[in-house]
C-alpha cells in the first residue's frame, strides 16, 4: 500500500536540535491518526516536518510521494497545516483572508463562501476584521482557509483548544468528513478522550521518537485497522 | 509567477485599504517632515528652494522605511510566514507582489508630496515628462530593495533599527539619483535637462538590478534554513 | 592617491588560497592560535616594523607634500586591502550559496570584519592626510564617497550576523546580504563619480606625486605588511567564529542521543499510562 506518510528514522532539526530524533511512522490514505504525548516530545514538530516546513536531515520522509529529504516545496501546497497561530491577517476580513489563501492554493472563490458557510462564520462575520474576532472566531476563521484549499493531508495542532463545545463538534465533524472524503489527518492533542474517539489509532511520541505505535507494532493490527477504515468510510 | 505576484500585491493593497495606515499615518508624517526642514532651513533665504529635491527625497526614503516595516509586520505576525511558505506561492511571485504594493504606495505619497513641495516650497513643477517617470523608477527601485531587506529583517530581533542600518547606505544611488534628475527638471542647479535623462536612466538600472536580485534571492529568504 | 601597481613583494602572499591550509586542521584547535598563525603574526610585526622604519626615517619627504606623504604607506594598502576583504566576502558570500559548506560563511564573515577594520584606517589615515594637503578633511570625491558607503554597508552586514547569531538562516541569509550590499558596490561609484562631476566640477584632485624608488620600495614593504596583518587576523578571526559555532554545538549523533533519552524520563509519567491503548481501534 501507498502510504501519505511514510517516514523511517527521520531526523528534523529546529535550528540545531534534533527536535525529531528518528521517527517511524507510516499513515495510511484515509486514516485520522492521533499523536499524542507530554509537552516539548515533538507532536508539533512531527506536524510541520511533515508540511514541509522544517528540514530532515537523516533518515527517510515522504509525505504524499514526495521525498523531504531532496524537495520540501512541492508537498507544502497539497498539505493543510492548523497550528497555534492562525495564519491570519489582522487588518483582513474573515472573507478577505479565506479568499486570498484560497485562491493562492488555486481554490475558486465559490469554495472560499462554501468553506465559510460551513466554518459557521457567514452573515455578520463574514466582513469583520480579523484583528476584532474572539481567539474562538479567529480558529473557525483558520478552520474555514484549510478547508478552503482542499488539502489532500491535514495536519492538525490541538484542533480543539479554545473552541466552544459548537466548535469542537464542528472540528470533529470536518475531520470525519475530510477523511470519508478522502483526506488523511494527523492531529495532536492533549484532549485524549474527544482525540481517541475521532480517530483510527494512535501514536505516542517522547524525546522525539515514537514510543508507541509505530509501523513495527502496527504490523499486528493492520488487518484490524484496515478493516476499522473501510468501517468508517461506509459510515 | 504573474499570478501570484497580483494575488499577493492585492492583498496587500487591500491591507491598506482595510487598515489605512498609510492614509492616516505614513502621509501626514511626510507631510509634517516638509513642514519640519522648512523649520530647520529657513525658508525666507531661498535655501528651502535650492534644497528641494534633496529635501523631497529623504522624505521618501523616511517614508519607504515605514511602508517596508508595516509591509512585512503583517508577514511575520502570527504564522502568516508559514502559510506563505505552505500556500504554494512562488516566491518570485510573492517578492514581485510585495514590491508592487510598496512601490504602488511610495509613488502615491511621491505624487503627494509634489503637491507639498508646490505649495509650501514654491517650487515650479516643470519638465513633468522627466519628473514622472523619475518618480516611477525610483519607487520601484526603493520598493525592490525595501522588500529584499524587509524579508531579510522581518525574522530577527532589533528590526526596527536594523533596516534603517541596511537598507539606506543601499539606495543611497537612489538618492543622488532622483535628487540629481529633479534638480535637473525643477531648474535653478547647473544641471540641464538633458543631464536629467541620465539619471533617470541610473535610477532604471538600480531598479531592475535589485528587481533582478529579488526574484532570485527570494526563495531563500522566505526559508528558515 | 591612486594605488600603486601589482607588486612583486606583496604577489606572493595571496591570503585565501594559502590560509585554507592551517584551518584544515582546525579540529584539533584549542584556541585560535597555532605554529602557523604565529608564523604570520612574526613575520607581519617585522615587516610593520621595517615599513615603520623606512616610511618614517629612511624614506625621504615628497617633494610637494612634505612628511604628510607619509602616511600614504598606511593609507594605500590599508585602502587595497579592504576592497580585497570586501571580494573576498562577496567571493565567500557566493561560494556558500553554491556549495552552502560552514568554510564559506566563515570566511565570508572574518573577512568583512577585517575589511571593516582597514575601512576605518583607511578613512582615518586619508583624513589626515587631507587636511594639510587639500585643507580640509573631507571632500566629496567619488572615490572616498564609496569607499564611507562601503564601510556603512558591511557595517550593515554585520550587524545583521550579529543578531542573526544562533538562528539556522545565518549563513543563508548573511549570504544574500553580502551579496547585495556587493551589487550596490559598482551603482554606488558611478552614481557617485557623476555626481560629483556634475556637481563640483572635478574637485581637488591629488598632486602627482613623483615616486622614486626609494619611496615605491617602502609602499610596496606596506603592501606586504598589511597582507600579512590581514593574513593573521583573517586566521584568528575565522578560528574564532569556527569555534563559536562549535560552543553550544554538540555533535548531531550525542543530540539525537540525549534527544531519545527523553522519551525514558518521561515516560514514567505520562505517554506509557496511555500504552495498552496504543493503536486503537475505534
Amino acid at each position: 500500500m501507498e502510504f501519505v506518510v511514510h517516514l523511517r528514522s527521520a531526523v528534523s532539526l529546529l535550528g540545531r536540535f534534533p527536535a525529531l530524533a528518528g521517527v517511524d511512522l507510516d499513515v495510511a490514505p484515509g486514516e485520522i491518526v492521533l499523536v499524542q504525548g507530554p509537552n516539548g516530545a515533538g507532536k508539533s514538530t512531527l506536524l510541520r516536518t511533515c508540511a514541509g516546513l522544517l528540514p530532515v536531515v537523516a533518515g527517510t520522509a515522504e509525505v504524499l510521494g514526495h521525498d523531504l529529504v531532496v524537495d520540501r516545496r512541492t508537498v507544502r501546497r497539497r498539505v493543510g497545516l492548523l497550528g497555534h497561530a492562525t495564519g491570519l491577517y489582522d487588518d483582513l476580513t474573515v472573507a478577505d483572508n479565506v479568499h486570498f489563501w484560497a485562491r493562492a492554493a488555486g481554490a475558486a472563490p465559490a469554495d472560499a463562501e462554501a468553506a465559510i458557510d460551513r466554518a459557521g462564520l457567514a452573515g455578520r462575520l463574514h466582513d469583520v476584521q480579523v484583528a476584532r474576532l474572539s481567539a474562538g472566531q479567529r480558529r473557525r476563521t483558520a478552520l474555514a482557509v484549510l478547508l478552503a484549499r482542499r488539502p489532500e493531508l491535514w495536519l492538525l495542532d490541538e484542533p480543539h483548544a479554545g473552541l466552544d463545545v459548537d466548535g469542537r463538534e464542528l472540528v470533529d465533524e470536518l475531520v470525519k468528513g475530510a477523511a470519508a472524503a478522502g483526506a488523511t489527518v494527523l492531529l495532536a492533542s492533549h484532549d485524549l478522550d474527544r482525540a481517541t474517539a475521532l480517530a483510527h489509532r494512535s501514536v505516542t511520541i517522547s524525546g522525539g521518537t515514537i514510543v508507541s505505535g509505530a509501523p513495527a507494532d502496527v504490523a499486528a493490527t493492520t488487518a484490524a485497522t484496515a478493516a476499522a477504515a473501510e468501517v468508517a468510510h461506509v459510515s | 509567477m504573474f499570478r501570484d505576484a497580483a494575488l499577493v500585491a492585492g492583498k496587500d493593497l487591500r491591507i491598506e485599504l482595510r487598515s489605512r495606515v498609510g492614509l492616516n499615518q505614513v502621509a501626514p508624517f511626510a507631510l509634517l517632515v516638509l513642514v519640519l526642514f522648512a523649520f530647520a532651513l529657513d525658508p525666507d533665504r531661498g535655501v528651502l528652494r535650492r534644497a528641494t529635491p534633496g529635501l523631497f527625497w529623504i522624505t521618501v526614503m523616511l517614508a519607504t522605511l515605514l511602508a517596508v516595516q508595516r509591509s512585512f509586520a503583517a508577514e511575520s505576525a502570527d504564522g502568516t510566514r508559514d502559510q506563505l511558505r505552505l500556500s504554494g506561492l512562488d516566491p518570485a511571485g510573492i517578492f514581485l507582489g510585495k514590491l508592487v504594493g510598496i512601490a504602488a504606495e511610495l509613488l502615491a505619497l511621491e505624487v503627494l508630496l509634489l503637491g507639498g513641495v508646490a505649495i509650501l516650497y514654491s517650487a515650479h513643477l516643470r519638465e513633468l515628462q522627466l519628473l514622472l517617470p523619475t518618480c516611477l523608477a525610483a519607487a520601484v527601485g526603493l520598493g525592490a530593495a525595501g522588500t529584499l531587506y524587509g524579508a531579510l529583517v522581518a525574522g530577527v530581533r532589533g528590526r526596527e533599527t536594523l533596516l534603517p542600518l541596511l537598507l539606506l547606505p543601499i539606495v543611497a544611488p537612489v538618492l543622488i539619483g532622483a535628487t540629481s534628475a529633479f534638480e535637473a527638471a525643477l531648474g535653478g542647479a547647473d544641471l540641464t535637462v538633458a543631464q536629467g535623462w541620465r539619471w533617470l536612466a541610473l535610477l532604471i538600472v538600480f531598479a531592475l538590478v535589485y528587481v533582478g536580485a529579488g526574484i532570485l534571492a527570494f526563495g531563500s529568504l522566505l526559508e528558515e534554513s | 592617491m591612486t594605488s600603486a601597481p601589482a607588486n612583486p613583494l606583496a604577489s606572493g602572499s595571496e591570503p585565501d588560497q594559502t590560509d585554507a591550509a592551517p584551518v584544515t586542521e582546525r579540529r584539533a584547535l584549542e584556541g585560535t592560535g597555532s605554529r602557523g598563525s604565529r608564523i604570520v603574526g612574526t613575520l607581519a610585526l617585522i615587516s610593520l616594523a621595517a615599513t615603520a622604519l623606512y616610511g618614517l626615517v629612511l624614506s625621504p619627504p615628497d617633494a610637494n607634500q612634505g612628511n604628510a606623504a607619509r602616511l600614504l604607506y598606511i593609507h594605500v594598502p590599508t585602502a587595497t586591502v579592504a576592497y580585497l576583504a570586501f571580494g573576498v566576502t562577496a567571493f565567500g558570500s557566493a561560494m556558500y550559496l553554491w556549495k552552502r559548506t560552514e568554510f564559506w560563511d566563515l570566511l565570508a564573515g572574518a573577512s568583512a570584519e577585517v575589511g571593516v577594520v582597514f575601512t576605518g584606517i583607511c578613512l582615518l589615515t586619508g583624513m589626515l592626510w587631507g587636511r594639510p594637503i587639500w585643507g580640509v578633511y573631507w571632500v566629496w570625491d567619488a572615490r572616498l564617497t564609496t569607499t564611507l558607503l562601503l564601510f556603512v554597508l558591511f557595517l550593515g552586514y554585520l550587524a545583521l550576523r550579529r543578531v542573526l547569531v544562533g538562528s539556522p538562516s545565518r549563513a543563508k541569509w548573511s549570504a544574500v546580504a553580502g551579496i547585495v550590499a556587493a551589487v550596490d558596490i559598482p551603482i554606488v561609484h558611478y552614481s557617485t563619480s557623476w555626481w560629483n562631476t556634475l556637481h563640483q566640477g572635478t574637485t581637488i584632485s591629488p598632486q602627482k606625486t613623483q615616486m622614486g624608488g626609494l619611496m615605491l620600495f617602502t609602499l610596496g614593504l606596506g603592501f606586504l605588511s598589511f597582507l600579512l596583518v590581514y593574513w593573521w587576523l583573517m586566521i584568528h578571526r575565522f578560528r574564532l567564529q569556527y569555534l563559536e559555532t562549535r560552543l553550544d554545538e554538540v555533535g548531531l549523533d550525542t543530540a539525537i542521543a540525549e534527544r531519545r533519552a527523553e522519551a525514558g524520563r518521561a515516560g514514567t509519567s505520562g505517554p506509557t499510562a496511555a500504552g495498552p491503548e496504543l493503536a486503537e481501534v475505534r
